[in-house]
């Protein structure tokens, strides 16, 4: 069976921070670019980040990307690679002012300069003490961003594929990537888009996890792709669980929170954190926060009547501050938990938010498929989607903004200078490029006495909340792992019962599981291997020792994990040491 | 577990198979603690039926995805709460726009409306090394205006966008063109000022205040559009 075929230079998909910012890159240079996207540009989740984007610009006291860089590395849990590293923190000041020049609505200090906050990890001098590094229009950065993008791009014409659903990339024997096949969700059509650059900047999984921060959307359809076309993904036993959750509605409140003078208490009122990090106390690194949380919660100082929370308190704070600088989290308490947080402090939990693994890329935005560091020609991520990899085993809050920033721009300066050199004309598609889509399709379609997308995919996200969590436990993963395989079966056999060509959602979320099935696996899996902690990841059977601090094993596990789809096979590959221009930053034990 | 019963009434079409669009009665047990909007049970509904189609996204109303009519007013589902409602819960597509299938309408109309304003910053002095200086202040003319979502529960809230949908910008798209003009940072006021000076694109504005009630973000098109009209008059004399 043959579709019909589109043929572009490039194809983006994914319209969020790290699309769009390609796609500026790519209408700008005039090459002919198709961006796909599941939903209108402005509804991607880029558009909840709340509390800044990170940039060593010393706006309101000194500050140096060096130290933005150590910072990020020791966040890291000295699992990111620092040559990515280096680069994304020195390109950080100039991404951000000219984000400026696109219009972005930044707040500002009195001599009219962006404004920057102080946030979680981001110190100056290597590590000793808080500086202000995250730039900020209130607490709505994200919005104000993924606008501003969106809105250069109207300036620059870049043509849009709204609500279509990229479901497959096509490769060729000799691995090439030709492009994608995608969904138009209004019509149902299936059409083949051939081009000879594809980016994918799909974004994050998190909802693979039953409580999450993610939207509804955030289903690892990049990543699905990718390991369906035998492209590993790397790291994806690390995923960041937000300290501040709303408890029950699972949705963000940002760590800006806490950088304007927000604290956390338990049950008796004490601000726990001095004592798991005296230094950086409530603005200590993600992990140590959320790991403080849960232990504060299972040894009895929760609070309310299950003592399942805590608080976050901001009422000492001046209301005048809180309606300039957090107005949106003022909104989002009373909307989601019920109380004015300027009255009364909010109730929070540690709650999924970020997938630190993915992609595997350079940091040109290169996909790197294997241990021989050549690119897969044709083939480039960037964003939550990809794994360049600057997060290691924790993300620093406000990275994941520069991160679209950097590598979107990066990874379509690649492809403009890839371009050079490829053929005039598209490389031929190969024959039957369409058939496995093409059948998965209409086993969907056809399929009867099939298992139900939302029982399905509900077992599947409350095994990886019970199984992968914010504390990990040998037992429970080497379970979680039977379990998700037994859920895949499941995937397997999903049924729609509504087979309408129009804007069917019921096939949008079964596709959607297909590639959530594939995260989960990966997570899974990969977690279940990794026998240390590191970051995001810890184990009880890797406990905290004078001879293993943290229980990091940098002997055996000073390492990324790359996973395989194909029979869940586990490789593994060095981390980048050595920077682009400075010094390594060598292995040291980490504490806040 | 405490429950209760609610009764809707959902507009329905699938030009697929229906030769009409049809109002349906459903009925559905919500969980008195857990379902607190009324996309928790919209996402129920759609957990026991399939077919039933409506945007959704970041179900914290950022995305703006999820607008409809409720009980005849517009407004985010997901900002919604269900004690509130009266029953039976009506809902419909947001009027105004053609209906593609069920909550779903074709917002083409709408966004064609928010890139002729030319939704962007105009500034053709060279960028200087470093972001462009704003003061506090002027910064926050802003305010009010960049925050909007795009959800058009207010262009499909204004009985003048109804009628003109393809010559009134609305006041979405006003409320963005008065962001740009309130920017100190761009230079086309003028231009943006001559665009608008037309008895459609701007002036079709009643002050009916619609746009205003129904904003889920809390924001004031109307005072947006009156500030552009003061504009006008002062540049005119």
């Amino acid at each position: 069976m043959s579709i019909p075929v589109r043929k572009f230079d490039a194809v983006i998909v994914g319209a969020g921070g790290a699309g769009l910012r390609a796609a500026i890159q790519l209408s700008e240079a005039g090459l002919k670019t198709a961006v796909l996207s599941k939903v209108f540009p402005t509804r991607s989740h880029t558009v909840a980040a709340q509390g800044g984007v990170s940039a060593s610009l010393g706006n309101s006291e000194e500050d140096h990307w060096h130290w933005h860089m150590y910072d990020t590395v020791k966040g890291s849990d000295w699992l990111g690679d620092q040559d990515a590293i280096e680069f994304m923190c020195k390109k950080a000041p100039e991404v951000v002012v000219e984000l400026e020049h696109f219009g972005m609505p930044f707040d500002r200090t009195d001599e009219g300069k962006i404004y920057q906050r102080p946030f979680g990890g981001h110190m100056s001098n290597f590590g000793e003490k808080p500086v202000r590094r995250a730039c900020a229009a209130a607490d709505r950065t994200g919005h104000a961003m993924l606008h501003a993008l969106y809105q250069r791009n109207v300036r620059a014409n870049t043509q849009f594929f709204v609500e279509w659903m990229a479901l497959d990339l096509i490769r060729d024997e000799e691995g090439q990537v030709l492009g994608v096949i995608a969904l138009e969700m209004e019509t149902g059509e299936v059409v083949a888009f051939h081009a000879k650059a594809t980016i994918f900047a799909t974004g994050g999984a998190g909802r693979i996890f039953y409580s999450s921060t993610n939207a509804f959307i955030n289903t690892g359809d990049g990543l699905g792709m990718a390991a369906r076309a035998g492209i590993p993904l790397e790291d994806m036993e690390f995923w960041q669980f937000h300290p501040t959750g709303v408890a029950g509605a699972g949705v963000l409140i940002t760590e800006g929170v806490r950088g304007e003078g927000g604290i956390l208490r338990n049950s008796a009122g004490e601000r726990f954190m001095e004592r798991y990090a005296p230094n950086a106390k409530d603005l200590a690194s993600r992990d140590v926060v959320s790991r403080a949380m849960v232990t504060e919660i299972n040894e009895g100082r929760g609070c309310g009547p299950n003592k399942d929370f805590v608080l976050l308190d901001i009422t000492h704070l001046d209301p005048a501050t809180i309606m300039k600088r957090l107005p949106g989290i003022r909104e989002i308490s009373i909307q989601f938990a019920g109380i004015d947080p300027i009255k009364a402090p909010i109730p929070v939990v540690p709650t999924c938010h970020y997938q630190m693994g993915g992609i595997p890329t350079n940091y040109k935005g290169q996909v790197i498929a294997d241990a021989s560091g050549k690119p897969v020609t044709g083939f480039y991520a960037a964003g939550e989607c990809a794994c360049a990899s600057v997060h290691g085993a924790n993300r620093l809050g406000t990275n994941s903004l520069l991160d679209l920033l950097v590598f979107g721009k990066s990874s379509g300066d690649t492809v403009i200078e890839d371009m050079v050199s490829m053929p005039k004309d598209h490389k031929a598609l190969p024959a039957g490029f369409a058939d496995k889509t093409l059948a998965r399709l209409s086993r969907l379609e056809n399929q009867t006495n099939g298992s139900s997308v939302n029982d399905t995919r509900l077992a599947m996200q409350r095994t990886m909340q019970n199984h992968c969590g914010v504390f990990r436990f040998k037992d429970k993963l080497e379970e979680g792992v039977q379990k998700i395989l037994e859920i895949e079966k499941q995937v397997a056999v999903t049924e729609i019962k509504d087979k309408s060509k129009v804007w069917n959602t019921a096939r949008v979320e079964a596709l959607e599981l297909d590639n959530l099935i594939e995260v989960a696996k990966a997570t899974m899996v990969c977690a279940n291997a990794r026998k240390e902690s590191r970051g995001a990841h810890v184990r009880d059977d890797a406990p905290d020792t004078p001879e293993m601090p943290n229980g990091r094993n940098d002997a055996e596990w000073h390492k990324h994990t790359l996973w395989s789809r194909d029979g869940n096979k586990l490789s593994y590959k060095p981390v980048n040491m050595t920077p682009l221009s400075v010094e390594t930053i060598a292995l040291k034990t980490r504490s806040y | 577990m405490a429950t209760s019963t609610m009764q809707f009434k959902i507009y329905r079409y699938d030009p697929d198979k229906d030769n009409a669009p049809y109002m349906q009665d459903i009925s559905i047990e919500v969980d008195d603690v857990t379902d607190r909007k009324l996309l928790d049970v919209l996402t129920k509904l759609k957990a026991k039926d399939d077919t039933l189609s409506y945007r959704r996204s970041c179900r914290e109303g950022i995305c703006g995805s999820d607008a409809m009519n409720i009980n005849g007013k517009n407004g985010l589902a997901c900002l919604t709460e269900i004690k509130d409602l009266k029953q039976p819960v009506v809902l419909r597509p947001l009027p105004g726009l053609p209906v593609i299938r069920d909550l779903i309408v074709d917002m083409t109309q709408f966004f064609k409306q928010y890139h002729s304003i030319k939704p962007y910053l105009i500034n053709d002095t060279p960028p200087p090394e470093r972001e462009r200086l704003q003061s506090p202040e002027d910064r926050e003319e802003l305010n009010g205006l960049y925050e909007c979502i795009l959800c058009a529960c207010c262009s499909t809230s204004c009985p003048s966008f109804w009628w003109n949908p393809d010559k009134f910008v609305g006041p979405a798209g006003l409320l963005n063109a008065y962001r740009f003009i309130a920017d100190t940072r761009d230079q086309a006021t003028n231009e943006r000022l001559d665009d608008l000076e037309d008895p459609y694109r701007l002036f079709r504005c009643h002050s009916i205040m619609n746009c205003v009630d129904v904003c889920p973000k809390g924001l004031n098109p109307t005072e947006a559009i009156g500030k552009i009209k003061e504009m006008m008059v002062r540049r005119a004399v």
